[in-house]
């Protein structure tokens, strides 16, 4: 047992659940506000993903390798995911704001299919996986009994910052708090005189450029990216985010965290069980704590 | 005279039956017409039991192939695993082929009435979306755990299924699951089903058992699922886990709601039109290909489908035929 729950594994436990933790902030974001599941989210992180490998080609030309241009990577992921999640919401969501909220979930299903299958049939990019490029040179420290590598630093400095200029946005700002009165009450916020629509535009381009920041660590820790990339981890902070409390903003950060050490310790058991371990938490919420371990109830209003 | 209505989907059925048969007989169809027309009865059962939960109970299933999966598992590894199949054998004149291969097909279909109870149980409690996601994760975990278990051939796929299907059997399953299915939206049970999709809170509120209401038609759909996945398992001859991913799943989606959610009808005509454009855009994409030197690939037909499916919602929610039914599905009332 001592291998399972080993330092080591913990690392890479904290390391997987800033990734998730990232992803999860959007989705948990974006149901808080229009209460949909955007199923297109882990597609977002697709596209950060690739939009660093694009960035790092390009500018791999003019700029020397080192922090700065990890920098202008980083940023330039953010505009991909932020960029994409603003056009589905402008033109996939938006139109069916005051539809039945199934119909949001179809439409969602499809912008995640036309994200994926677009970008495997597009010859530029193509159905195979790409190895990612080594941004930063690669460098192991020993603490304890664990190996660490600058990445696992870099994945949960990353993550932090964003996380705790996230935290500021929402709490501080007047930005924020149109934010948390949308997702209190849509009808009210906007009778009070917040432009709703904005407010909501904002969510989506927050929550895609933090998966597509999310994209770019993940290309630079596991080093293979293609168009279906996105699709398990978007699962996966899904269910760390309804872990958390779905709408609940520090639950999502919690739930992932869980999540990474969770799946991590899982696979160094047994490796099928560490495909499923994120499900077999899903319904044990569902079951157990349905709210999550953040969440409030809330009853239904008639 | 309103006894009498009910034969006419009957007759319906008997002339379309006929006509294909008699195609088939005299040749005008060629094998690879036959193969289509199979499995575009297939993918109408696939599509209304999937309507059964998304649209007549207004759930929301993502996994549906996940169900055909263990239906196409199941009924393959008893045809295919000598051991059962000899066992099964020892009365020949009781346990004739065709009666274990329709025994298999059950066997398959109640395997994923349980599995979808398993799922539908802890997720149906809730209200919201949970279904989704849970049935969506359960669609990959069904392929992780098929394609780790040697037993039914890994990632290989399962083997050696005995080609069973023919036309005649599907046509008959197919006709079943719509009148079971016709009968069952058109009853009092189906009534709550309804009422869950329209209102949940109201429908509660009336004395609907709605969770129980929810559970039964998504492990109906389910059993109707299961069906399809022996049917499909045993006309192809090999059950491959690739088969039951997420693409195929949204596939079934899409038929469902491009034929308007709630109506059996639409959910027929879309599965054998979406049936039939499949193969109208892999030729198409080939042509391009091979003869015009275009260099694109298969991926496209999806992209046609995902941007079908948005334009669809965006601009005809309701899908073709909204939640009208051909008078061929509608059951008469008798004048009191």
């Amino acid at each position: 047992m001592g291998s399972i729950f080993s330092l080591q594994q913990i690392v890479n436990g904290l390391q997987l659940g800033a990734i998730y933790a990232l992803i999860a902030l959007g989705y948990t974001m974006v149901y808080g506000i229009v209460r949909l599941i955007n199923f297109a989210h882990g597609d977002f992180f697709m596209v950060g993903a690739y939009a660093a490998y694009g960035a790092f080609y390009l500018f791999n030309f003019f700029l020397p390798p080192g922090h700065f241009m990890a920098f202008v990577v980083l940023i330039l992921a953010m505009a991909g995911g932020g960029a994409v999640a603003l056009l589905a919401n402008k033109f996939a969501y938006k139109p069916l704001r005051y539809k039945p909220k199934l119909s949001s979930l179809v439409t969602a299903i499809g912008v995640s299919m036309l994200l994926e299958y677009t970008f495997s049939a597009l010859p530029l990019i193509g159905p195979s996986p790409r190895g990612f490029p080594e941004l930063l040179e690669k460098r192991m420290f020993t603490i304890g009994s664990a190996q660490v590598s600058n990445y696992v630093m870099i994945d949960l400095f990353v993550a932090a910052v964003l996380m705790i200029g996230l935290t500021f946005l929402i709490q501080k700002t007047a930005l924020g708090r149109a934010m948390r009165a949308v997702s209190q009450d849509k009808d009210a916020a906007k009778l009070m005189g917040i432009d709703v629509e904005k407010v909501i535009s904002f969510t989506f381009l927050i929550g895609g450029s933090f998966a597509g920041a999310a994209g770019l660590l993940a290309g630079l820790t596991y080093p293979r990216i293609q168009p279906y990339m996105g699709i398990l981890p978007g699962l996966k902070a899904f269910i760390a985010a309804v872990l958390g409390g779905i709408g609940n903003v520090p639950g999502a950060v919690l739930g992932a965290f869980i999540m990474g050490i969770a799946e991590t310790c899982a696979t160094a058991y047994n490796s099928l069980l560490g495909e499923g371990i994120a499900f077999v938490i899903l319904i044990v919420v569902l079951l157990l704590r349905p709210n999550g371990i953040l969440g409030e109830k809330t009853a239904d209003k008639i | 005279m309103d006894k009498l209505k009910t034969p006419r989907l009957l007759i319906a059925a008997a002339i379309f039956y006929a006509v294909v048969q008699v195609l088939i007989l005299t040749g005008v169809l060629n094998g690879y017409l036959v193969v289509i027309i199979n499995r575009s009865l297939v993918f109408v059962i696939l599509a209304v039991s999937l309507n059964l939960i998304n649209g007549i109970t207004g759930q929301f299933s993502l996994g549906h192939m996940g169900f055909a999966a263990v239906g196409a598992y199941v009924s393959g590894t008893i045809t295919s695993t000598p051991l059962i199949f000899g066992a099964m054998k020892l009365n020949p004149h009781l346990f004739t082929d065709n009666v274990i291969f329709l025994a298999a097909i059950v066997i398959g279909g109640f395997g994923a009435a349980v599995v979808g109870f398993l799922i539908g149980f802890p997720s149906l409690r809730l209200k919201g979306d949970y279904l989704a996601i849970v049935t969506l994760g359960f669609g990959e975990i069904i392929r992780t755990i098929l394609n780790n278990i040697q037993y039914v051939g890994g990632p290989r796929g399962l083997l050696g299924i005995p080609k069973f299907s023919n036309f005649t059997v599907i046509f008959c399953f197919t006709f079943l699951t719509i009148v079971l299915l016709r009968n069952l939206v058109q009853s009092s049970h189906g009534r709550a089903m309804l009422s869950i999709r329209e209102n949940e809170l109201a429908s509660e509120l009336s004395g609907v058992d709605t969770t129980k209401y929810k559970v039964l038609g998504f492990v109906i759909g389910a059993f109707f699922a299961g069906i399809a996945g022996g049917l499909l398992a045993h006309l192809l001859q090999i059950a491959h886990p690739t088969q039951y991913g997420f693409y195929a799943s949204a596939l079934i989606l899409i038929m469902v709601y491009a034929g308007g959610i709630g109506s059996l009808t639409g959910s027929i005509i879309a599965a054998f039109s979406l049936t039939f454009l499949t193969e109208g855009l892999r030729i198409g994409i080939d042509w391009l290909r091979d003869s015009v030197g275009i260099p694109i690939g298969t991926e496209w037909t999806m992209v046609v489908y995902a941007l079908l499916l948005i334009l669809i919602m965006l601009f005809r929610t309701e899908g073709l035929m909204g939640m009208r039914e051909s008078k061929l599905l509608i059951i008469e009332e008798k004048k009191v």
